[in-house]
């Protein structure tokens, strides 16, 4: 017994080595020079010598304050308004900037804001843009990951029958994961533009009564513009792997099946369904992964705009790495990238444990 | 030649049997532009026949690739001896090491226009073949069928005027828009084409009075303020579609005559003039301060790591020859930099069709902040006018802006600057 | 279970069809208009953007974009590079994750789990994060070759293969494929006095056309898209690959029409690549009747 456990060791470490040490050394590697960097104000063009910050970049990137102001008041003691009869509120530049008495505001803009009794409560964060970014690629994330994967499965059903040519359309399913994603993202500006295909289409179709927004140009309707466009992108390229999933069921499990009178429901139920239940982990790990790098159909279509609608983590990180030359920002904020989805993942296997 | 070079010179003879010429490379920004390449080529060709100390070899990169490309290169310690770079980029290059001081005579130059010579620190780093304008391009019949006067040179548009102009195409119900602006292009287009706008109303980019330290006061100063709610009106009034424009539109709208004018660049010049016969080029309205347009193109320079800087400007000396001006100037409709190959141009001599440009450039061409941390500051105003134009508030978008650029400089240990 | 009319069956096949069809339109329209605005002149293309006539191959059509578009690029030495490099990672690839994804499914070994989830969760990190520092690791690699000895990765081929053999995407889709197949085929063959190389070789491997061809699909499209990093790490010309290359076609003055051209051609290979996988994936599960 102990002999075979450490040929097993052996072999199982010379058989994991290869694959193993190139990820050691061209992404773990890296990965940690990034950690490093993220501790220092090192720069992408500078002369200048590199030094420890410490969490400065973390706090630069994360940190929020709250603060409650009451409204202005005049001199009888009335409530200012303005024209709509809003009441006025002082400028939040005079709390953040220059103000010894909120040093820990210093710097910060607002977020968001909610009104409580007489006054206004305001969360003000360091970096306004990159909360945005992570709301929008939360949202991305929660809609894209389980949308994509439902279709991309409901595909690969329908193409994993016996049809005489089946496989024409197996592969025209798979024609937008084929075509560079820069191109279908330019495509589909032309489609979103207010003048565009799907504005004129929606027009024709309901005889000139619908008058379509800009798609992209609308805070509204650009994020979800994005995540329509990405699904139907990506959904040809998750459905092959449900298909390789579903070739590893045997047919044999589908004769008896069929024997017992299944119906379509239930052979989906009890066959196919528990099958497929390492191809599911696969596939929702996988999309939870490309959904958080969400990057190249922001650069080419919007930019994360407008008004940072579309904002996206790893958008902002590039964005400041080489667009501002900022390489420890960056570095930040894929160290921050990756705590965030290391913990969804663990949280997502706790609550999905197998009770026993 | 110097002992050094003839003794590298030597060693490679004898390595390689061949001529006693030392190697020099070039990186150059212009691949898949056929007629660039070509007259780069030709200099490149010329310039090894004509002496016998230096072998220049040429390696093109696309230009949206080019800027990343030397970045790359640079962090890997891997920079060619002569390279080109945007003009206003070149003083981030040059603080960090990038490039040196090239060392020209001035006297050579003397003649060029002002936005061919790149100048960082008192020191000359790069030189440009030509030089790229903006103006406000629509056709006489246009301006003529608004009633509106032609601006000039010496009497361009006010605000009221300008204004004036953009209610006119709007109200006349024959375009979808009264400008394109370009908005679509959002690279390096929006502070190039825009910052002219702030400087007309009196504000700027950063203030070149606290040696480039801060931008408060000057790009959220009153005439910032003022510059913001008047670029904000051109989209709230559905004079100029704004970011989300479509790129076809863009590219082709002004010859279908969606818009009534457009502000673009001379380098899309060509297919106006080919699409219309009346096509004008007017000078950018005065918004109370002065008409500017950016200035300073792509130039040459020798890397901070050649050991050959003498031989990178021997090089670069030798095409800032007239005829190889005039070449890049007909090949691709940019402005030669110097008036006497501007005569020999077919655009640009006296009474061609965009010799208008030549006196643009001349005239209201003004440098976009010479300081290091230019392309950061540009990136940032990039987005302040983006979020203004799409609705943001005015006041909050450019306190916002003004904050970045100084946390940036800051970052940065001030770059350098006193 | 009901008795099936032919009638009955002939409307249930059409109705099938039909789904197939409408489903294909949506899907097909970007290879669509590639295809036919890389026939059309600019001004033409960009007008029909707005309707439907951008998938119509009407007006004036003519081949003039690919005359062009070889004359603006060596279009021909890109397709080879990235063919060359996308073609080996994949290979090396395939090889290696697998016999990875075999060492964690079949053998037990100190270390596994620990190894397996550090690989896993690389997952998480976006090359795009990573690219300045992997920058500065492969431009101090030395190097052993025909040349002697060299330190510095840079301007070559193997900057752009070796970082990506392995990538735990590829380890996984193994291990969860390799987790499906019964594990008594292996003790069996090891009862049987085979080592453990034989049974990778002889038991398991055959057995895994479905997710090799999965896999190398996979691989193909990341590795042929590749822009970033061969824009960092190659400047000779002679060795740039395709997405490189497009950006020869965004010049200042954009070449719509080329720009389909070049896209059309660069996309034969991905796709003869897919159709050819398909073709054999098929083949696989016919061979193999798989399992349960």
């Amino acid at each position: 017994m102990a002999s075979r456990l450490s040929t097993s060791n052996r072999a199982g470490w010379l058989m994991a080595l290869p694959g193993f040490g190139l990820i050691v050394l061209f992404v773990i590697l890296p990965f940690v020079l990034a950690f490093a960097l993220s501790f220092t104000n090192q720069r992408l063009v500078s002369p200048n010598p590199t030094e420890w910050v410490g969490l400065s970049n973390y706090r630069a990137l994360l940190g929020v304050g709250v603060l409650h102001l009451e409204p202005e008041r005049d001199d009888a003691g009335n409530v200012v308004t303005d024209e709509n009869g809003a009441p006025e509120y002082p400028r939040l530049r005079s709390f953040t900037r220059n103000n010894p008495d909120y040093p820990h505001l210093a710097g910060m803009s607002e977020w968001f804001f909610f009104d409580r009794g007489e006054g206004r409560t305001y969360v003000l964060a360091s970096d306004v843009v990159f909360m945005r970014a992570i709301v929008n690629t939360l949202i991305f994330v929660a809609v894209v990951a389980p949308v994509q994967a439902g279709l991309a499965l409901v595909l690969a059903l329908l193409i994993n029958q016996r049809l005489r040519g089946i496989n024409l359309f197996r592969a025209i399913y798979f024609m937008p994961v084929v075509v560079s994603i820069v191109v279908v993202s330019l495509l589909w500006r032309f489609i979103y533009a207010e003048e565009g295909l799907l504005n004129n289409l929606l027009a024709s179709l309901t005889f000139g009564a619908f008058d379509g927004p800009d798609w992209l140009g609308n805070p509204r309707t650009a994020l979800g513009s994005v995540i329509a466009m990405s699904v139907w992108q990506a959904v040809g390229f998750h459905m092959v792997i449900w298909l390789s999933g579903l070739q590893t069921i045997s047919p044999t499990l589908y004769e008896a099946g069929a024997i017992e009178g299944a119906s379509r429901w239930q052979t989906f139920r009890y066959i196919t369904w528990p099958g497929l239940r390492n191809t599911a982990v696969l596939i929702l790990i996988v999309i939870t992964m490309q959904a958080f790098a969400l990057f190249a159909q922001i650069d080419v279509m919007t930019n994360g705009g407008p008004l940072d609608s579309t904002q996206t983590i790893v958008f902002q990180a590039v964005e400041r790495g080489y667009g501002r030359q900022d390489i420890s920002s960056g570095s930040t904020i894929s160290v921050f990238l990756f705590v965030l989805v290391l913990s969804i993942s663990l949280l997502q296997r706790w609550l999905t444990r197998e009770r026993r | 030649m110097t002992r050094l070079t003839a003794a590298s010179a030597l060693a490679m003879l004898w390595a390689t049997g061949a001529m006693a010429q030392t190697e020099l490379t070039m990186w150059y920004h212009g691949a898949g532009n056929q007629v660039e390449s070509e007259i780069v080529n030709r200099i490149i060709a010329d310039f090894n026949a004509s002496q016998s100390d230096w072998v220049v070899s040429i390696e093109s990169f696309p230009q949206n690739a080019y800027n990343d490309a030397v970045v790359a290169a640079a962090l890997a310690g891997d920079l060619p001896d002569i390279l080109d770079v945007d003009g206003p980029i070149m003083p981030n290059w040059a603080w960090a090491g990038y490039l040196q001081p090239l060392p020209i005579e001035p006297t050579r130059i003397e003649a060029f226009l002002p936005g061919t010579k790149g100048v960082w620190n008192d020191q000359l780093y790069s030189v440009g073949l030509w030089d790229a304008a903006v103006a406000l391009i629509t056709r006489q019949s246009t301006l003529d069928a608004l009633g509106l006067r032609t601006p000039t040179l010496e009497e361009p548009w006010t605000q009221e005027e300008f204004m004036g102009a953009m209610e006119a195409a709007k109200a006349s119900g024959d375009y979808e828009y009264a400008i394109d602006l370009g908005m679509s292009d959002q690279s390096e287009w929006y502070p190039y084409a825009f910052l002219p706008f702030l400087w007309s109303f009196g504000g700027d980019l950063i203030d070149a009075e606290s040696g480039y330290q801060t931008a408060e006061g000057v790009l959220n100063g009153e005439a910032a303020l003022a510059f913001g709610e008047w670029w904000q009106g051109m989209f709230t009034e559905g004079y100029a579609p704004g970011p989300s424009q479509d790129p076809a539109d863009h590219a082709s709208g002004f010859q279908e005559g969606q818009y009534a004018f457009t502000w673009n660049g001379n380098w899309l010049a060509l297919p106006f003039l080919e699409a219309f016969d009346d096509v004008v080029f007017l000078p950018a309205p005065d918004f109370g301060n002065g008409n500017f347009i950016g200035a300073a193109s792509w130039q040459f320079a020798v890397s901070g790591t050649t050991e050959h800087p003498e031989g990178g400007a021997a090089f670069i000396e030798f095409a800032l020859k007239d005829e190889y001006l005039r070449d890049f100037s007909n090949g691709i409709g940019l402005i030669p930099p110097t008036p006497t190959a501007a005569a020999m141009t077919e655009n640009y001599a006296e009474g061609g069709p965009m010799a208008v440009f030549y006196d643009l450039s001349e005239d209201q061409a003004r440098l976009r902040p010479v300081f290091p941390g230019y392309p950061v500051a540009a990136k940032v105003f990039a987005k302040a006018l983006t979020d203004i134009a799409n609705g943001a508030d005015v006041a909050d978008s450019l306190d916002t802006a003004v904050d970045e650029i100084e946390a940036d400089v800051q970052s940065n240990q001030g770059y350098g600057q006193q | 279970m009901s008795v099936i009319d032919p009638s009955n069956r002939g409307l249930q096949l059409a109705t099938r069809y039909v789904v197939l069809t409408l489903i294909a339109v949506i899907f097909a329209f970007p290879l669509v208009f590639m295809l036919v605005s890389s026939l059309k002149p600019d001004d033409q293309l960009l007008r029909d953007t707005a309707s439907l006539r951008a998938f119509l191959p009407v007006g004036d059509l003519s081949l003039q974009n690919y005359y062009a578009a070889f004359d603006r690029a060596p279009v021909g030495t890109f397709i080879l590079n990235s063919v060359l490099v996308t073609g080996v990672t994949v290979a090396l690839s395939l090889f290696v994750c697998s016999m990875a994804a075999f060492a964690f499914v079949f053998l037990r070994w100190s270390g596994r789990d620990l190894v397996l989830g550090v690989i896993l969760a690389t997952l998480i990190v976006p090359f795009e994060t990573i690219a300045i520092p992997l920058l500065l690791v492969v431009s101090k690699l030395p190097w052993i070759g025909l040349d002697g000895f060299s330190l510095g990765w840079l301007n070559t081929y193997r900057v752009q293969i070796v970082p990506f053999i392995a990538d735990g995407l590829t380890i996984f889709l193994f291990v969860q494929y390799f987790k499906d197949l019964p594990g008594d085929l292996a003790e069996a063959a090891r009862v049987e006095g085979a080592s453990n190389w034989q049974i990778y070789r002889k038991v398991v491997m055959p057995l895994a056309g479905p997710v090799l061809a999965t896999a190398a699909i996979l691989k193909f499209l990341v590795m042929y898209n590749q822009y970033l990093w061969p824009l960092m790490v190659v400047q000779e010309e002679g060795r740039r690959p395709v997405m490189v290359g497009l950006q020869y076609f965004f010049q200042l003055n954009r070449a719509w029409g080329e720009i389909m051209a070049y896209l059309s051609m660069i996309t034969v290979p991905v796709l003869a690549f897919y159709l050819y996988m398909q073709r054999s994936f098929i083949a696989s599960i016919a061979s193999t009747g798989v399992k349960g």
